[in-house]
């Protein structure tokens, strides 16, 4: 399975599910901008490693919305502290998917450690994470979608030829937050 | 308001802003405030593994309507400065930081020495507003500064070295000192 064939059943089962998707930095969020821009994304252009945690404080600050954070093998491995704290809220509305193809994709594909000995999965289970699914192919992801905790997919290296997103960071949060924060009709 | 600890005043600051999601790493002067706000059903708590994630997890609980902090001791500001930057700066996002500044006058350890005389240095690096209050002024400061996190989007921090800490309550404090970019 492409990367962004993966990002398109997400972002299908996203709309679906009415979820708020946090897009990870690099070609994963301008992958989910071009398979079809909603404003219930949040791309992330910067601070790599922070897209589990941004999606996992959403999750929190809204209990009443689901929220799905697109990761990738190399940004998780850089924040696996995130895995442990996502265990220990262990919110009902929050599933973090990593898509994992063993390279940093958005640098040249150089090896990540998942390219070898180390298994994301088996890492989320040893940090406490309840639910923990593996999907490879597109029918074992949209399974995994209706779930919560974390889902490792498997992925081919390699991006898809997408532009940059054309929207401002001012711009992104604005329209995100009309509809993650909406205000209060008494503010 | 008379005979509050320092951690009280900082608490009633943080009450008084509106704070009701806090991410933190602790530090030895942090743990009576931890303690309070731990205890606040008003409050969303969150202990994170590594400043930086805390940035991130306040950040998405913005997102979500929230008011956040992140309570840490100055260290942390060192893993969190790309999010700082790249998260907070680059979006917009504010964030109050209520910082445990270490390595000053009275500090035992020499291992906090080096960052904690950077950390002023590295918050005007990152155009970062801060305050340095007494703790009769505390109470006041931290709602201040959650202010102009808010209203100038942007993080803002409140420094608080050792003498704060173990100031008696409501000691008669210095003036505060605010060094905004």
């Amino acid at each position: 399975m492409r990367r962004i064939d993966a990002i398109s059943i997400i972002a299908q089962e996203g709309e679906s599910q009415g979820a708020l998707l946090v897009g990870n930095i690099g070609y994963p969020s301008r992958e989910l901008w071009a398979v079809g821009d909603r404003r219930s994304n949040f791309y992330m252009l910067g601070s790599m490693g922070l897209a589990s945690s941004i999606g996992l404080g959403l999750g929190l600050a809204r209990p009443d919305r689901r929220v799905v954070a697109i990761d990738g093998d190399g940004s998780i491995l850089m924040n696996l502290g995130s895995l442990a704290t996502i265990a220990d809220q262990s919110p009902n509305n929050f599933l973090l998917v990593i898509l994992d193809n063993g390279c940093y994709g958005s640098t040249g594909c150089q090896p990540t450690c998942t390219d070898r000995r180390a298994d994301l999965a088996r890492i989320a289970e040893g940090a406490g994470v309840s639910e923990v699914r593996v999907a490879a192919t597109p029918e074992e992801l949209r399974a995994g979608l209706a779930g919560r905790g974390v889902l490792v997919v498997k992925v081919e290296a390699g991006n898809a030829e997408v532009p940059v997103i054309p929207l401002s960071p001012e711009e992104i949060l604005r329209r995100f937050m009309a509809i993650s924060a909406p205000p209060s009709p008494s503010s | 308001m008379n005979n509050l600890t320092p951690s009280e005043a900082v608490y009633r600051g943080m009450k008084g802003a509106g704070i009701d999601f806090v991410a933190s790493v602790p530090c030895v002067h942090l743990q009576g405030l931890l303690a309070l706000v731990a205890s606040d059903p008003e409050i969303s708590s969150v202990p994170v593994t590594r400043e930086e994630e805390g940035v991130g997890i306040c950040a998405g609980a913005y997102l979500g309507g929230k008011t956040p902090a992140l309570l840490m001791q100055n260290s942390g500001l060192g893993n969190s400065i790309n999010a700082l930057a790249s998260l907070n700066g680059l979006y917009g996002i504010p964030l109050l930081l209520i910082i445990s500044h270490r390595g000053g006058e009275g500090e035992t350890i020499s291992g906090q020495v080096p960052m904690g005389r950077l950390t002023p240095k590295l918050l005007e690096a990152l155009e970062i507003p801060k305050f340095i209050p007494s703790v009769s002024e505390v109470e006041t400061v931290v709602a201040l500064a959650w202010e102009v996190a808010r209203t100038r989007r942007t993080p803002a921090a409140v420094l608080l070295d050792i003498g704060f800490w173990s100031s008696l309550p409501l000691s008669p404090g210095k003036d505060a000192l605010f060094f905004g970019p």
